[in-house]
């Protein structure tokens, strides 16, 4: 059997830990036991030995405490906590709240950059825009409330110049 | 897709090791692995057994119909035997995790096994191209190719703002994994190996050995890979990682120059070890094997064997690993019985090399190469 974290050495620490009803099975070099602190096998998470510690209270808030579970693939927050991983593509969404958290302490930023898909080119374009749009009203708003009116109309004519552009493009 | 056995498919590695790619004495290869899951199908390690079955009815005839993979192997996890696993583990091809899959998992080669796709690994997909020597954009180029060939069959689990999604969150956005495998005998026997590491991990680059347990790095053999992939664009990744490889290769080349100024009996020392052991063993463990092998692979990068080529060594890197030594052995063979059988092996393909010279000036390596040719 392997281990579970690095996929490679044979597993010769073998945990069972019992979250609620389940029991998880959990199967560990030497090595990977040891890097992880693992000798109170009562007190951890897969989520925390995959993911860095602290990662199941991220997770936690992520799926912001509400025990549902994922409408398409019934994960919950539990078995992301236990195995580190997602069950489907639709968990991304439904356990977004917080998500961000997470994803800032193992990643360089929260959101893509870099290669979409064709079917997604058109989305993105009006995801930006919409990103645009609210920095704009923001800014809007801002510049009202301080009389700044001359500003206040570039801001409007801006925004009404990338409304513009939006149309026929369906925002996600 | 070609009718054969997998084991008659692959590249023999004699063939293999002539393989030549630009600065491979110190960058075996370069790999560019991309994961991609499919919209509406629960991912692999969720997915019921009819689910990933279906799932691999679908990629299949994807993968196999790229004109990239004419004259490729494809088959079924299931219909591979655990030796063939193995071998295709050895050969970098597949992750072991993908070799413990069975049904409901597949794989596709191309013919010159420099793109492999796995299907139903951690993720529906995980496509990688693997070249030769230092060659990261081209392997970008590869991948990004069969990748956006591929969306065209296919709809990926994608959104805007976290892009690619998948099963494990360390890998979502780009879900690429950059790496290269590194032979760096200069920087261990210098010392310098585990400062330049946590230089390295300090970019937020992993460093591992690619042999071995934990930190120990069986043959002085690394692999430097990207851990981020949300956040950065692919080729702003690949590049990067480029930079690093770059210095890295310095870093080798000046500790290299360094011991053979300073200490060069050390060096003479390891080589000679090297040379004797081999050529001379009756029985050996994998682990020692690449080890000395590393050694000799230094010993012909420095002039030491005039006339031999290096294939014969890098041959031998992959030919003396347990499931490469069990598949020219009919019946199970023991751990004990391997070593012997390595050993066998070593002595009878290096019963031509010469000692090493240890005075032959390195610039004149080359002519003294033809000469004894
Ligand atoms: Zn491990
Ligand atoms: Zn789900």
């Amino acid at each position: 059997m392997l281990c579970c974290i690095c996929q490679e050495r044979e597993a010769t620490v073998h945990l069972t830990q019992i979250a609620g009803e389940k029991m998880q099975k959990v199967d560990l070099c030497e090595e990977c036991a040891k890097a992880k602190g693992v000798n109170d096998p009562a007190a951890f998470s897969l989520a925390d030995l995959l993911l860095g510690l602290g990662a199941s209270q991220e997770v936690e808030k992520a799926s912001g405490r509400k025990e549902a579970p994922c409408p398409s693939c019934g994960f919950t927050h539990a078995d992301f906590k236990k195995t580190g991983r997602f069950g489907c593509p639709v968990c991304y969404e439904h356990f977004s709240d917080g998500l961000a958290t997470l994803l800032r302490s193992m990643h360089k930023g929260v959101r893509h950059v870099g290669k979409v898909p064709k079917r997604f080119k058109q989305l993105k374009k009006a995801l930006d825009v919409s990103d645009q749009l609210k920095t704009l009203q923001r800014k809007l708003e801002k510049a009202i409330h301080e009389e700044r009116f001359e500003r206040a109309a570039e801001l409007r004519d801006e925004i009404k110049s990338l409304t513009g552009r939006t149309e026929g493009v369906e925002a996600p | 897709m070609t009718k054969v056995a997998l084991q008659e498919f692959l590249t023999p590695p004699a063939e293999m090791a002539r393989r030549r790619g630009p600065q491979d004495e110190i960058v075996l290869s370069s790999r560019v692995r991309l994961a991609r899951n499919l919209e509406g199908c629960p991912f692999p390690g969720t997915a019921k057994k009819e689910q990933r079955q279906k799932v691999l009815g679908t990629m299949l005839p994807a993968v196999e119909s790229l004109k990239l993979m004419q004259n490729g192997f494809s088959t079924a996890m299931d219909a591979l035997t655990a030796l063939d696993k193995t071998i295709l583990v050895e050969r970098h091809l597949i992750s072991r995790e993908h070799a413990a899959r069975n049904v409901g998992s597949g794989l596709v080669l191309n013919k010159d096994e420099s793109v492999c796709v796995m299907i139903n690994e951690e993720d529906h997909l995980r496509m990688q191209a693997l070249l030769p020597g230092f060659q990261i954009k081209q392997a970008w180029k590869l991948i990004d190719g069969v990748d956006t060939e591929l969306e065209k069959s296919l709809d990926y689990a994608f959104s805007p703002v976290f892009g690619f999604l998948t099963a494990c969150p360390t890998n979502l956005g780009t879900a690429i994994r950059v790496s290269a495998m590194l032979h760096l005998p200069g920087l261990v026997l210098s010392e310098q190996i585990e400062p330049i590491i946590q230089s390295v991990n300090k970019l937020g680059l992993a460093v591992r050995g690619l042999y071995g347990e934990g930190t120990e790095a069986l043959g002085n053999i690394f692999q430097v890979s990207n851990q981020m992939t949300l956040g950065e664009a692919e080729t702003s990744i690949a590049e990067r990682l480029e930079k690093v490889v770059k210095q890295i290769i310095e870093h080798e080349e000046n500790a290299r120059g360094t011991l053979l100024e300073r200490s060069p009996k050390t060096v003479y020392n390891h080589i000679g070890r090297a040379y004797g052991v081999l050529s001379n063993a009756h029985s050996i463990s994998s682990k020692e094997s690449m080890n000395l092998l590393s050694f000799l692979r230094l010993g012909l990068e420095l002039g030491h064997f005039p006339g031999v080529d290096r294939s014969v060594v890098d041959e031998l890197f992959v030919q003396t690993q347990p499931a490469h030594l069990q598949r020219m052995h009919t019946g199970r063979l023991s751990g004990e019985e391997r070593d012997l059988l390595r050993a066998d092996m070593l002595r009878q393909q290096l019963r031509n090399m010469s000692r090493p010279v240890m005075q032959a000036p390195p610039g004149q390596a080359d002519d003294s190469a033809e000469k004894t040719n």
